[in-house]
């Protein structure tokens, strides 16, 4: 009981450890999902030419991004039931990682929408091409793929976060280590081997996103 | 200026927060809450010097450190960049104690915090350093100064106003981390919150309050940033000497 490392320990908890890391992947995919769809619904409101529209969703976006994730978290946990929205834990948690992380995801957006230049927009109105025809056939196209890289920092950085909804215990990772812990009281192993799980996760991810930044970038060019 | 309307916003939006609670009869749990955030304000501070300091530290040490100094900076920002910040707070926490290291809760958040924001500051640190341009280098050189000499008196006073918008970010985000405390038992606003929660059950009010407090603190770092930042630029342009 008293060795620093435990090997058959480890052995008989990674199985467990590697089940619950698909809770942890698919709160990240699907909230990575939600974070990418609402993230361009959120520039393209901010883009709308009534600021009755574009200021409440800019203070809107600055109020998510100055507050912390964890309590974002809780409020959807805890507070939605007080107006009759009861969610699981996971949904909760997974739409408050969608949201905190669209509203970084709009930025990313914004940016590339900026980069357009303003004659594509003339062109399209010369087309006569309605509102929805200009984003989807002209603009989305030409705006998207130069900020994929960022995008996929932020999927990365979405991963990291998962850890959070083992406060309002939905069984991801680190709260199955945390269970496991305190089912034996050695927190060495099972919460170790979380972080070199996230590690070498963000890392492979991260060599991936290069590849990919790497393809756009020869498909762009060529 | 927008400096102006961005304290007056803050003012308001603290004020605001504080006339709420107190009319709607929450005094019972203000105090509570005032003294959580007292808690965050000291860990986002604490947190925000050692990430500085350990972010100049790796930085330079992976810049310009013999090769054992400069794995060991590599190792640091990667480890920390790769990993939650959550599980990095578990991992101090929880693990070290195994190995006969007790250290305070406050102590490990302050630890955990900072030197998960010092791995991202190295990087803000190092793109600020390298985009000084290398004439000021050779002109240093030409001067017959040390490396260090240069990098204290010439490189780092240059770097330090393009350094100071992404550390503005990088204090919001530890701001935003402080959260993660209350997970390993520290009564900070956002433990309060819940605390005060579940004897209470005011959880509309104490969440929507706990919100508003948290943007007034990261609204307040964006106020301070953006004053040092003018001043730095009026030096350097001024040419202190």
């Amino acid at each position: 009981m008293n060795e620093i490392w435990d090997w058959a320990y480890t052995w008989e908890i990674l199985p467990i450890l590697a089940r619950a890391s698909l809770v942890t992947i698919q709160a990240t995919i699907l909230g990575f999902i939600l974070a990418a769809t609402l993230g361009l619904v959120f520039a393209i409101l901010r883009m709308s030419q009534s600021p009755w529209i574009s200021l409440p969703v800019a203070g809107f976006v600055e109020f998510i991004r100055s507050t912390p994730l964890l309590i974002q978290i809780f409020f959807i946990f805890f507070v939605f039931p007080e107006f009759g929205i009861v969610l699981s834990a996971l949904t909760a948690g997974i739409l408050a990682l969608g949201l905190h992380y669209g509203t970084y995801c709009s930025e990313v957006y914004r940016a590339g929408l900026a980069n357009i230049p303003r004659g594509q927009w003339e062109a399209s109105t010369a087309l006569n091409l309605s509102g929805y025809h200009t984003f989807k056939d002209v603009i989305i196209p030409q705006a998207i793929p130069p900020v994929v890289p960022a995008l996929g920092n932020y999927l990365v950085a979405l991963f990291k976060e998962t850890p959070l909804l083992s406060a309002i215990a939905v069984l991801e990772l680190m709260q199955t280590a945390k269970i496991l812990g305190s089912e034996t009281f050695r927190y060495t192993e099972p919460i170790t081997l979380v972080g070199i799980f996230f590690l070498v996760f963000s890392l492979v991810t991260a060599a991936l996103l290069r590849q990919v930044e790497g393809w756009l970038k020869r498909r762009g060019g060529g | 200026m927008p400096l102006r309307s961005l304290v007056v916003s803050v003012i308001l939006a603290f004020t605001a927060g504080l006339v709420v609670a107190s009319f709607a009869g929450f005094r019972e749990f203000l105090p509570g809450l005032l003294q959580g955030a007292l808690v965050t304000i000291q860990i986002t501070v604490g947190g925000s010097v050692l990430a500085v300091i350990a972010a100049f530290i790796a930085a330079i040490g992976k810049m310009y450190g013999p090769w054992p100094v400069r794995w060991l900076a590599v190792g640091y920002i990667e480890v920390f960049r790769g990993t939650s910040a959550l599980v990095q707070l578990f991992w101090l926490f929880f693990v070290l104690p195994h190995f006969g290291i007790l250290l305070e809760p406050l102590t490990v958040a302050i630890l955990a915090l900072g030197l998960n924001v010092g791995a991202y500051g190295a990087e803000v640190v190092r793109g600020a350093i390298q985009s000084v341009a290398k004439g000021q280098w050779e002109a240093a050189t030409a001067l017959n100064m040390g490396r260090l000499t240069a990098l204290r008196r010439i490189i780092i006073p240059q770097a330090f106003v393009r350094m100071i918008p992404p550390w503005g970010n990088l204090f919001i985000e530890l701001l935003k981390a402080t959260a993660l405390v209350s997970l390993i038992t520290i009564s900070d606003l956002a433990f309060k919150a819940q605390q005060i929660n579940q004897t209470t059950f005011r959880t509309v009010e104490i969440f929507t309050i706990v919100l508003v407090f948290y943007l007034a603190i990261a609204s307040l770092i964006t106020v301070a940033m953006r004053a040092l930042e003018e001043r730095a630029a009026a030096g350097i342009s001024r040419g202190r000497s």
